[in-house]
């Protein structure tokens, strides 16, 4: 077993230019590969396409087809063969072409994946990374527009991160294929194109760290992924309603930095979430619980979220009535007794 | 009528139905065209082979004696089984690696586990007892089918690595069903890994028997369709059993890519001891099976040769009967086990919150020490 690695040397910061979050996803990979020949990336149209939202773009050209290459269309096989080259040593980031295709290598994950290094007592553990693009807001057919995090959250073994922007984009990603546990790395598709002026390499906060990206002091709201802009948005819109608006972006649903958000909370003494995905059940569930138990005495009133219905994803000409809005987020805002506090 | 003659065409591309054999039931060594091709292993690894099935035998007997006085939680017996496993196990290298199923116990003995380790998931102490690297074996996989990914993943991270290593992996007949073999053999095949796979046609999934598992003539015809060679073996034949492995083995380390060997076996005990086959088989199948023991046969041969004197014979009987005492005491042997390493071994780098719920147990322990003091 020979896993050699190279690594290169400083690799000063380029000036900054403007990236979209796939670019900044497809920087990741392009530098991990570069420095760690461990690095092994395939998926669906991976290859010569550079992936369907072309996250992949270029890579291959670049580092050939032992590195980055096209498999059989399947993804419990994905899944499955990245387990065995994680055994031998080897970094594999494979991509799950949409949320919802991500299912029939549900096996792999929650009975492999996510159990390996706990069965083996540390032995083997898997430093793979499954790259999911996930969440609504694209237009997409049926299937499409999943968001499934809270199946692999509430998955002990796993490490779940969603990053919002291009900067956490690159950086996350850089530590997830670093990580020696592995990680389901979520990408919201709605964001593949949001633009941001970066030099690379950048190192954001540590993945696990959730971050307060717009300070305040009468609420705290915590999105991840999709909804960090539209908390943005509603934080924006209610400066109107004379409420000033602290919002989270969690970044990490497993671990949950439960500290950045108590402390938020604490100092507002109200705090909701929002989510894409349906609400009976979902993250926001969790969110609630933990900020409860925790704070309880803080609180001025309950825990709210602002989410999805409870229905499978709808069509495209239906998605804007079913995802969350900076609207809705008011309104459940409006909905606190305020006086009560 | 022309599909059939098309069917019949297409047949003759496929393993043959008769399975392939070198020796017997009777211990004659095969000629002709039912060796397809091979030939018999000399008389040196026909003895280890015959020793290993004697000592497996032995471990396997003691094993469900001590499950039926409640020593284990559950063991899924190997009894009939072992010219398959050990045939095939021992075709591969100590430096390839080993994919086994949950049924796979005398294969692990077979690659030199200790049967404490190879029984710790089976006696409910850990989910895994043994060192998967060390042993280059990985765990006894429950899911069906799943493991044979992996090992076609190991098998082409090796192959970049340009490592000459092989990865075996064993699956029942049931688990042929499963969409993960289906996958396993057609990304082994377009990746031309090194892999081997060994099908375990006992002919019974639990209760299942192979006719509502396939339509296909034989297991080993799958192979055709996925572009790689499959060969239907007498699993009882331990002698073609390893012929067969050995030469798919020497082929895939050679760049030659997968193969597909369904071993034609039978599963003489029950499928766990949980289970009550009188529901679902006649004991003359069970009889005519037990005729067919895959240990007499090659006995059947090594006498007939003068190979198997009696010093050898009872030297073997001694090695079983001395793992079988070990086996006895390392299963009785109280466990030791520490309630707080469910901890540590979820993640890499321990995680806060774990380590709370960690705290809580341990205060929890103290307390109940406490108490009892
Ligand atoms: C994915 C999956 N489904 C169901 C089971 C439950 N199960 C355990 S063993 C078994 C039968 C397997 O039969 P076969 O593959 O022929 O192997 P054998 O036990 O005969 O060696 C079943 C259904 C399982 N372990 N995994």
């Amino acid at each position: 077993m020979t896993a050699t690695k190279t690594r290169s040397g400083g690799g000063a910061a380029s000036a900054p230019t403007q990236l979209t979050m796939a670019g900044a996803l497809n920087a990741a990979l392009r530098d991990a590969m570069a420095e760690d020949d461990r690095v092994v990336v395939y998926g669906e149209d991976v290859g010569p396409l550079g992936g369907v939202f072309r996250v992949t773009d270029g890579l291959q050209q670049q580092f050939g087809d032992e590195r980055i290459w096209d498999s059989p269309l399947a993804e419990s096989g994905i899944v499955g063969t990245a387990i065995g080259m994680a055994i031998y040593g080897m970094r594999p980031v494979v991509e799950m072409q949409f949320d919802a295709f991500s299912y029939p290598a549900f096996e792999q994950i929650v009975s492999h994946v996510a159990k390996m290094r706990n069965r083996t007592k540390g032995r083997v553990s898997l430093p793979l990374v499954v790259r999911i693009p996930c969440a609504g807001a694209i237009g997409g057919v049926e299937h499409h527009s999943d968001s499934s995090e809270s199946y692999w959250a509430s998955t002990p073994g796993l490490t779940v991160v969603m990053p919002s922007n291009p900067a956490d984009a690159y950086s996350m990603l850089r530590e997830a294929i670093a990580s020696d546990d592995p990680v389901i790395f979520m990408e919201p598709k709605s964001r593949y194109w949001a633009k941001a002026p970066l030099a690379l390499p950048v190192t954001t906060a540590p993945m696990d760290r959730a971050l307060v990206v717009r300070e305040g002091s009468d609420v705290t709201l915590i999105g991840y992924g999709p909804t960090v802009r539209t908390a943005l948005e509603a934080a924006d819109a209610a400066v109107d309603e004379g409420l000033s608006v602290e919002v989270i972006d969690l970044r990490s649903l497993s671990p949950f930095d439960d500290e950045t958000v108590s402390a938020s909370v604490r100092k507002t003494s109200r705090a909701a979430v929002i989510h894409e995905a349906a609400q009976f059940g979902g993250f926001g569930a969790e969110v609630a619980a933990r900020v409860t138990e925790r704070n309880f005495y803080h609180l001025a009133a309950p825990v709210l979220r602002i989410t999805g219905f409870d229905i499978p994803y709808p069509s495209p000409k239906l998605e804007e009535y079913h995802l969350p809005t900076a609207d809705r987020v008011l309104a459940a805002l409006a909905s606190w007794e305020w006086d009560l506090s | 009528m022309s599909l059939n003659v098309e069917h019949d065409a297409a047949r003759r591309a496929l393993p043959s139905e008769k399975p392939l054999r070198l020796l017997d039931n009777a211990g004659h060594a095969v000629t002709g065209a039912a060796t397809g091709g091979f030939s018999l292993p000399g008389t040196e690894t026909l003895l280890d082979l015959y020793r290993k099935m004697v000592v497996a035998r032995r471990f396997d007997v003691q094993v469900t004696a001590l499950t039926k006085q409640g020593r284990l939680a559950t063991y899924p017996s190997a009894y009939g089984q072992e010219a398959c496993e050990i045939g095939a196990v021992s075709a591969i290298t100590a430096d390839d690696w080993l994919f086994p199923t949950y049924r796979e116990s005398v294969a692990l003995l077979t690659r030199g586990i200790d049967p404490g380790d190879i029984l710790k998931s089976f006696r409910g102490d850990w989910h895994s007892g043994y060192d998967q690297r060390a042993h280059r074996t990985s765990t006894q996989t429950t899911p069906l089918a799943t493991q044979a990914l992996h090992a076609v993943g190991l098998a082409h991270a090796a192959r970049l690595r340009h490592d000459p290593i092989v990865a075996l992996t064993f699956m029942g007949d049931g688990a042929t069903s499963e969409g993960d073999a289906h996958e396993a053999f057609n990304f082994a095949a377009v990746w031309q890994t090194p892999t081997v796979f060994i099908v375990q046609n006992n002919q019974f999934a639990i209760s299942v028997p192979l006719s509502r598992q396939t339509h296909a003539a034989t297991l080993a015809d799958k192979a055709v369709g996925y572009g790689m060679p499959g060969f239907h073996v007498d699993g009882n034949d331990v002698a073609a059993v390893y012929a067969v492995t050995r030469a798919a083995v020497d082929r895939a380390r050679a760049g030659g890519g997968p193969t597909l060997i369904e071993g034609l076996t039978y599963r003489i005990e029950a499928h766990t001891n949980s289970d009550d086959p009188t529901r679902y088989r006649h004991a003359r199948d069970v009889e005519h099976w037990k005729r067919r023991d895959p240990i007499e046969r090659l006995e059947k041969y090594l006498v007939s040769e003068g190979a198997l004197t009696e010093a050898t014979r009872s030297e073997i009987t001694d090695a079983a009967e001395a793992l079988a005492t070990h086996t006895r005491e390392v299963i009785t042997a109280e466990a030791e086990l520490d309630p707080l390493e469910l901890f540590d071994h979820v993640y890499a780098n321990p995680r806060a919150a774990l380590l709370e719920q960690r705290a809580r147990l341990e205060a929890e322990l103290a307390e109940a020490a406490a108490e009892s003091r």
